[in-house]
This record gives C-alpha cells, structure tokens and sequence, in this order.
C-alpha cells in the first residue's frame, strides 16, 4: 500500500535473566502508519515465526491504555515519543519511513528481564501488598454518601489512583526510583477518610518494601511526571514525603 | 533500629540530609555574599578585614561556622552515598536515552556539578580559611581622623610571628581611631590577580548557579514542602536569587579585582 513504510528496529533479546542479551536488527518493512506499536511487533514476529525464528517477546494485554501491561523503551524514552501514552495506544505514524528505531525492555535491578522486553514487575505487587490496602469489615452495604468528601479531595484521590502501575516512571527516572508509583499508591488512601487508619503504618510500610527492593533515591528531576501514561503528578511523592516524616519523627508507634 | 536511624537510612531520610545540608549552605550563601561586598568599597580593605575578623571571633557566629562545615562534608557524603545506589539500582544502563525530553540538564548532573563546587570549596578554603586562621598573615593598620573619616592613614606591618594582635581603639591623644587587623584583603587582591584564578572562580559560579537551578526548589520538595500558591515563589527565587543573582555577583568580585583593581 502507498503510504506505508520501512523501518529498521534494534531489538533487545535476551533467552532469560541469565542470558547477557544484545541488540538484533530487524527490517521491519510496509508498515500502515494506521497500525499501533505493538500490532507493528506482531506483525515483525509473524514473519519471525514463518522464518521459524523465535518471535520477540513483550508485555500486553488489554491494547486499549488501561491494564499497563505494556511497557517498551522506544528511542531513549518508555512508550515512545509521546507524551501520556501507552505503547499500545502509540501509532506508527509517530514514527517516519526509513526510521530506525531502538526497542529497549525497561532498565532497573528492581524489575529484571524475564525475556527479551519483557521485565518481572512484580517488585510492585509486593510493595502493594505492604501496605496498599484497607482493612473493611464485611457486612451490611453502607449508604452512598455517608461520608462527606470535598470534591477537591475526591478528585486529587481519583487521579491518584488512575496509576495503572506500568512502571513507565522507574523506566524513565535516571535513579530508577519507583516514588512515583509508590507515592500514587499512598496518596489515593491516604486522601480519603477510609485509608485513615492504617494511614502512618502504610507509608513506612510501603517505602520499606520500596527500598528493600532496590529501587534508586528520587532526587526530584521530574521525569517521571512526564513520561506517565496517566498524568501522575509528583505532588504525590511530596505527599509521601511528608507522611512519611510524619510518621517517622511525630507519631507515637507504642503506648506508654 | 530507633525510628530516628531508620528514617534516616531509607531513600527518603538519605534526601532528607542533602536537603537540610542544601538548603543551609543556600541560606549561607547570602551572609556571605552580603559580606564579601566589602571587597568593592575603596577603603585598602579595611571594613572587609574588620568583617572576617568578626566572622572568625564572634561566638554565635563560630558555632554556626562549624556547622556549616558539618554540612558540606555531610552533603557531599551523602551526595555519594544516594548516587552509588542510584547506579547500583540500573546497572545496566540504555543504549539509546533522551533525558532532555523528560528532565532539565541541571536535574540530570548534580552529581558532577556538586564534584566542581567540592573541588572549589578545597580551593577556596585552603586559599583563604586556613590561611586566614594558620597562614602567617601580614597585618595591617589603619588610623581614621577622628575629626575627617575622609583621612585613614594604612600602615603595612610584615607578619611577626605572634606578636601582632587584632585590635581596635580610639588614641585621644592622636585623635584617631586605631584599627590593627590580619590584611586578608591583600591575600585576596593577589589572588583576584591570577587569570587562571579569576577563570576557576568563574567557572564555579556558573556550576553553582545550575545546582541551584534544580538544588533549591528541589530541597524543598524534598522536605515534602509543595502547595500551589508557594510552591511557584520557590521556583521564582530558585532560578533569579539563586542561581543567577547570586553567582554573577560572586563571580564579579575576582572579575572586579582583576579588571579594575
Ligand atoms: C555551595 C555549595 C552547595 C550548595 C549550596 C548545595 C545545595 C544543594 C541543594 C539545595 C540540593 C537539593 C537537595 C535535595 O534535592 O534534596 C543539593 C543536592 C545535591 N547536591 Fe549540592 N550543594 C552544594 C555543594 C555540593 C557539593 C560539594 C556536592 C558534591 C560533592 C553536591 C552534590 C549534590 C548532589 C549529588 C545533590 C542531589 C542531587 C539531586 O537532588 O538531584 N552539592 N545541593
Ligand atoms: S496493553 Fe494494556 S495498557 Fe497497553
């Protein structure tokens, strides 16, 4: 088809965390600028698994910007060359014909690669399970509304949680800090009446299981904010901050 | 663990060190510009030699030298510390990466921008701090008409060993006001005269103004401190006061000496 174009890709492959891996070039040739990045891969690995040459291997699943499965550091930077997008939602007519484009998996000793660009995230799942829940007791529904909430609290709560924990901005950050992630993942209890309780305990919690996973020290250059898909804003690590100050230096852990 | 040490060995308590050490060497970087302006007064230096022996004596101000200098050792410290788990937490890097799509330079070198100003501070220091303190200085005497300040009389005096103490009174006989002080003004006159030197100092000062440029508003986030309505007055004093008005005029004094003095 006419519009269509050429491109050539260095891809990261690796076997296996073991593997030392290396860049492969591949041609990846009459590519529709309607396709999205990762149709443009499964197209690239058809050919592969024709050639019977074992096909690239990268994270997906819902392909409509909402799961964070995806991940891909395209061109020095993760999801690619625009702003507030998965990779899946990035088209190739991002991109220009005869383009070279460098694929890379996301970079941290916190998120090591199981295969090619597909990294193990679930250092996430266990600083989630730190401290990133409420304790509710079941029984009787509670009316809506029972609890007021100003809007602007709800709101900042909200946009908190829309973290789809793609770790984009570990990727990004040049310390591979996760502040981003765990501060999004504090905030959205910690604004709400309902995450009160375990509010203190939490965020020493989580940070714990942040540090004791090896991510880097955020020193506040703001690139995370940028590259998140979802418009995280870094008014959360501040907030963490602060609870976590908080925490430590002025509540009371013990009765006496 | 107390809660104290282990607040202070996460990633965010690590900041917290840098930040606080930061921020004072910030708020001291004002004092002592506002009292390096003596330099430009024609006067053979004598209101800057009564500024650093009152700098060097006054207790209150003793106390707060030594934690200054607590606080660069610590900042640099810690600044290594953060920055080898920094590496150690990507050790294999990106073969292709576009920091400035997401970062501001000066986010992106603290590291190296910090290495120039240490390396600075030991020039510095050994040129003037321990000079001033171990150094066999010359003194200097000025005696000011009590009846026309207009009217100093300068009197070098060659180092003496010990001989030779600061010291400050009215000679009614004369009717003049004696003033006897260490001449670090001339130490500084002479160095301010060495091209090499004058290049170093301004090298320094355009380091300083970048690790300012993300420095100062970042010690504040680090804190913990953001709010919309202040959080942009930070910014505002980060980039004019810190890291433009304050090293242009550091870095006009050896400019000063050396073109005009
Ligand atoms: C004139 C002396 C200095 C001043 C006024 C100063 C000020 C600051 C401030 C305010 C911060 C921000 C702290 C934070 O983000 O929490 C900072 C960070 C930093 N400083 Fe300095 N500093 C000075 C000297 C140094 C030296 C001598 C070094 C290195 C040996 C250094 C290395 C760093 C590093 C690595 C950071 C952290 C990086 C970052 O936050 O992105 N600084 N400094
Ligand atoms: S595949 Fe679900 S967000 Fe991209």
């Amino acid at each position: 088809m006419s519009g269509n174009m050429n491109l050539t890709l260095k891809v990261w492959r690796q076997k296996n965390a073991a593997d030392k891996g290396g860049f492969v070039t591949y041609k990846a040739d009459d590519v529709s600028p309607d396709m999205s990045f990762l149709e443009m891969l499964d197209i690239v690995n058809e050919r592969l698994v024709k050639k019977t040459e074992d096909p690239i291997h990268f994270d997906h699943d819902c392909r409509e910007g909402i799961c964070g499965a995806c991940s891909l550091y395209i061109n020095g930077r993760p999801h690619g060359p625009k702003q507030a997008i998965t990779t899946c939602q990035l088209h190739m007519r991002s991109f220009s014909d005869g383009e070279t484009i460098t694929i890379e998996p996301w970079r941290a000793e916190a998120f090591p690669v199981i295969k090619d660009l597909a990294v193990d995230r679930t250092a996430f799942d266990r600083i989630q399970e730190a401290g990133g829940f409420i304790s509710v007791n079941t029984g009787g529904v509670p009316d809506a509304n029972e609890i007021p909430i100003p809007k602007v609290v709800a709101d900042e709560a909200f946009n908190s949680a829309t973290c789809i924990q793609c770790g984009a901005c570990v990727a990004a950050c040049k310390n591979a800090s996760a502040a981003l992630f765990v501060s999004a993942k504090i905030s959205q209890l910690a604004l709400l009446p309902q995450g009160q309780t375990e509010r203190y305990r939490r965020v020493q919690a989580m940070v714990a299981q942040m540090d004791a996973e090896g991510f880097g020290s955020c020193t506040n250059t703001g690139a995370c904010e940028v590259e998140c898909p979802k418009g995280i804003s870094l008014t959360n690590i501040n907030r963490m901050r602060r609870d976590y100050f908080n925490a430590k230096f002025f509540k009371e852990e013990e009765i006496h | 663990m107390s809660s104290f040490t282990k607040a202070f060995s996460s990633t965010l308590g690590k900041k917290l060190i840098m930040s606080l050490t930061g921020l004072f060497l910030c708020l001291f970087l004002i004092v002592h510009l506002l009292g390096n302006l003596q330099l430009f007064k024609h006067d053979d230096g004598m209101a800057f030699n009564v500024y650093s022996h009152f700098m060097t004596h006054f207790p209150p101000i003793k106390i707060v030298s030594y934690l200054l200098y607590l606080s660069i050792v610590f900042h640099a410290v810690y600044a290594l510390i953060i920055t080898i788990r920094n590496s150690k937490a990507r050790k294999v890097g990106y073969a292709v990466y576009k920091g400035s799509a997401n970062s501001t330079w000066s986010s992106r070198n603290m590291g190296i921008l910090g290495t120039i100003l240490l390396i600075f501070i030991v020039v510095h220091m050994s040129n003037f701090w321990a000079e001033y303190h171990w150094g066999g200085l010359p003194f200097i005497k000025y005696e000011t008409s009590l009846n026309n300040p207009e009217e100093v009389k300068v009197t070098k005096l060659p180092y003496n060993g010990n001989e030779l103490v600061y010291s400050q009174y009215v000679d009614t006989q004369a009717g003049t006001e004696v003033v006897v002080a260490k001449d670090l003004n001339i130490i500084v006159m002479d160095l301010f005269k060495i091209w090499w030197y004058v290049v170093l100092y301004v090298i320094a000062m355009i380091a300083m103004g970048f690790h300012l440029y993300h420095g100062f508003q970042s010690g504040f986030q680090t804190l913990g401190f953001d709010h919309k309505k202040y959080k942009p007055v930070i910014d505002f004093l980060g980039l004019w006061v810190f890291s433009i008005i304050i090293p242009a005029v550091f870095a006009a004094m050896p400019l000063y000496v050396f073109f005009f003095k």
